[in-house]
């Protein structure tokens, strides 16, 4: 078996943001320094690196070799880069750090969405013979998840703004969100349809945002941080890429790294998850197996702020800092990848 | 509690310049269905996937494994895809391989890919839109000032070329096979990037490579002799600043004393029987048998000259061929992996070298700033 006994003990984020006027190697450059002087290492001590970036949204190739700077790569680093969300780069390196012959990891993520169109990038995600020709972007596919949805008789349009009232609410105790404040169930369901049944509101912010976590091993997790986050089990899984091939109300592979993770369905103080469109938070609560009194992305989510690339560390990040702080005992964070939730990972994570 | 990590799969396609009959699924299956025969295993042995490319540009889809996840076989698995510029094959090697080291999996899917004939790679190695030099144009002057450097003649560089896409002759996956050039047909090949000719640089081809990685455990039950992996590094480092040397870049120094001391290695030019570079231009021969400490300052060329590095020298370099012959960017990095692995089993072909134990593999990338180094031993 692997070594459990790996914690979070650092962290910083970026405010998400429409328009950043910083590149995304400053957006870095802060946020790499906030985490480690969070943690209380010297830089020199992290053992290994890794990166997660993509380089379609910068718009060039080899966008993420830029990043280096920010991640301190002279005198040269143990590192790697992951082309997927941070949170993907956070296994990598929760990974290595089992191997033992290091203490400290430190895992990034950032994007820029702002720069590009959004819906041109990632039409160009989807199988190239038979889908991206269709050009369907993430907004078209997420209102035909969220019509199978209302079909299923699950879930109703009231509920997906009740989803984004609640995340509003949230997000005003949240420094970093880019979208909060109160919303009332009925003015959102007032409004128009932006690409039926979804509203507006129903869809995340465009963003631009970076985020870093710091991990360290046992012994020097507790020198380190009086309350680290334990990381009790990670699992990512992925589903076939057609949506006619799989139940798109459902997200099979994240009931399984969720199980996979460890999570057994028992008590769980905090769930923030990757709910990009708000009727993929019913999907999840339900994939995941959440209890009713779990306190779902009391960030605000994705809805509230949404730096892609960055955005699955940050749940990461949301939901240890809760055990950090102490409001919570048992926390679960969540990132996806792909259309209508094709790839999902897991972290589970407890204190003491 | 780390598990030992063995090769006991591997699988190549043939590499050409347009595999335009298959698609992008259909290449990487070739690999995968030739690791998994090799290894006597089937897609539902595996436990987890990790793929490796360079820009998804190349091809024009982002993120193209998740639309391959079917076709590599990872749903209802953990798919993990690497990115680390060139050295991404030998990348994705290693983060397959700590998979394994760390008990997490027991049997572990290794793939890496190009198909450049889908786009236009140089377009894409020169920055796209922001019309860049290239990464002939990038290095050009490095080789230069090696040149320079080290006193080296100018036929050393023809001699890496011949040597290479002679060695590709006797593999039945390279992509340019030349068993009949010589110094002259390099030296009469246009200039590129001055001081590189035509023949002194890498093709644009299509194909993947994939191998499978498992414990002691499983390597005792597979039937055929399993590449052990002894050691295994990572390095980078910033590509430009005042006071880097790009022609002996410190990560490459650091990457290769770093899988030296795990193997317990002290003497490499001794007790290393061979390796697989990562050669995409000739001069990089010498440059990285300096640049790894294999030979001394300015002696690198000294042992492309003797014919050390040859299939039958006394230190045989990228007798598959290497980059020079073969150049799917994102499965390159991995070849070497594979073909050092290959080598230490003995299952080369016409290609072995006799008596092979302890076998280096390297990859490279960038604005050569990203390392990737492996050692294989036959037990």
């Amino acid at each position: 078996m692997p070594a459990r006994d790996i914690a979070i003990i650092g962290f910083a984020q970026t405010p998400s943001q429409r328009d950043a006027l910083q590149s995304e190697v400053q957006l870095l450059v802060g946020t790499i320094t906030d985490a480690v002087t969070m943690a209380g290492i010297d830089r020199r001590e992290i053992g290994f690196t890794c990166a997660g970036s993509c380089d379609y949204l910068t718009g060039g190739p080899f966008a993420f070799v830029s990043n280096l700077e920010a991640a301190g790569s002279w005198p040269p680093i143990s590192e790697s880069h992951v082309e997927a969300d941070g949170a993907f780069a956070m296994y990598e390196a929760w990974m290595r750090l089992q191997e033992g012959d290091i203490d400290i990891a430190l895992a990034f993520g950032s994007g820029k969405s702002s720069p590009s169109i959004p819906a041109e990038v990632w039409a160009h995600q989807l199988d190239p013979y038979y889908l991206a020709p269709l050009g369907a972007d993430p907004v078209s596919l997420a209102a035909i998840q969220a019509r199978a949805l209302l079909d299923t008789g699950r879930a109703t349009e009231r509920d997906f703004a009740q989803v984004v009232a609640r995340s509003r609410a949230n997000a005003m105790a949240n420094p970093n969100a880019q979208l909060r404040g109160p919303v009332d169930v009925e003015a959102l369901l007032a409004a128009p349809y932006h690409t039926e049944p979804l509203r507006r509101h129903d869809l995340p912010p465009i963003s631009d945002g970076a985020a870093a976590v710091i991990m360290a091993r046992g012994d020097r997790a507790r020198e380190l941080c009086s309350r680290p986050a334990w990381i009790r089990g990670m699992d990512h899984r992925i589903d076939p890429h057609q949506p006619g091939v799989r139940d798109i109300t459902a997200a099979r592979s994240a009931t399984m790294a969720a199980q996979k993770a460890g999570y057994d369905g028992g008590p769980l103080d905090v769930a923030e998850i990757s709910s990009t469109f708000s009727p993929q938070e019913i999907i999840l609560r339900e994939a995941l197996g959440l209890p009713a009194h779990t306190q779902v992305n009391p960030s605000g989510g994705p809805l509230a702020g949404n730096p892609v690339m960055a955005v699955g560390l940050v749940r990461v990040i949301e939901a240890a800092s809760r055990i950090i702080g102490g409001g919570a005992d048992r926390a679960l964070a969540h990132a996806t990848a792909g259309p209508l939730l094709q790839q999902n990972l897991v972290c589970l994570m407890e204190g003491e | 509690m780390t598990e030992r990590c063995a090769v006991i799969g591997i699988g190549q396609t043939h590499f050409k310049k347009r595999r335009d009959d298959v698609s992008m699924p259909g290449l990487l299956r070739e690999a995968i269905d030739r690791a998994l025969e090799d290894a006597e295993l089937s897609i539902r042995d595996i436990d987890a996937v990790v793929i490796g490319k360079a820009p998804d540009a190349f091809e024009g889809v982002v993120m193209p494994e998740l639309f391959l996840a079917d076709a590599v076989g990872a749903t209802g698995k953990p798919l993990l895809r690497v990115h680390t510029a060139g050295s991404v094959g030998g990348t994705t090697f290693i983060v397959g391989a700590h998979h394994v080291i760390t008990g997490i999996h027991e049997r572990v899917l290794a793939v890496s890919w190009e198909k450049q004939s889908e786009g236009n790679a140089q377009w894409g190695l020169a920055g796209g839109r922001s019309g860049g030099i290239g990464a002939g144009g990038a290095f050009a002057p490095w080789i230069r000032a090696y040149i320079e450097e080290s006193g080296a003649p100018e036929y050393i560089g023809w001699m890496v070329a011949v040597k290479d896409r002679r060695n590709a002759a006797k593999n039945p996956y390279a992509h340019l096979k030349m068993p009949d050039i010589t110094l002259e047909t390099v030296k009469e090949s246009p200039m590129l990037w001055d001081p590189l000719r035509f023949h002194e640089s890498c093709p644009s081809s299509d194909g993947a490579c994939a191998v499978v990685l498992t414990n002691e455990a499983g390597a005792r039950r597979a039937s055929k002799p399993a590449a052990w992996v002894d050691a295994l590094a990572v390095r980078s480092e910033l590509g430009q600043f005042p006071g880097r040397n790009p022609v002996r870049p410190q990560a490459g120094v650091e990457c290769a004393h770093d899988v030296y001391r795990q193997a317990g290695i002290t003497d490499p030019r001794r007790e290393i029987d061979m390796a697989e570079l990562y050669v995409p231009f000739s001069w990089y021969e010498p440059m990285w048998l300096e640049g790894h400490d294999i030979a001394g300052p300015g002696e690198g060329w000294k042992m492309v000259d003797s014919g050390e590095t040859d299939i039958d020298g006394a230190f045989p370099v990228n007798p598959s061929g290497g980059v020079l012959s073969t150049n799917a960017i994102g499965a390159s990095g991995m070849v070497r992996f594979a073909e050092a692995a290959m080598q230490v089993r003995g299952t080369a072909g016409e290609h072995q070298i006799d008596g092979v134990r302890t076998a280096l593999a390297q990859a490279y990338g960038g604005a050569a700033q990203y390392f990737a180094m492996g050692i294989f031993r036959s037990s």
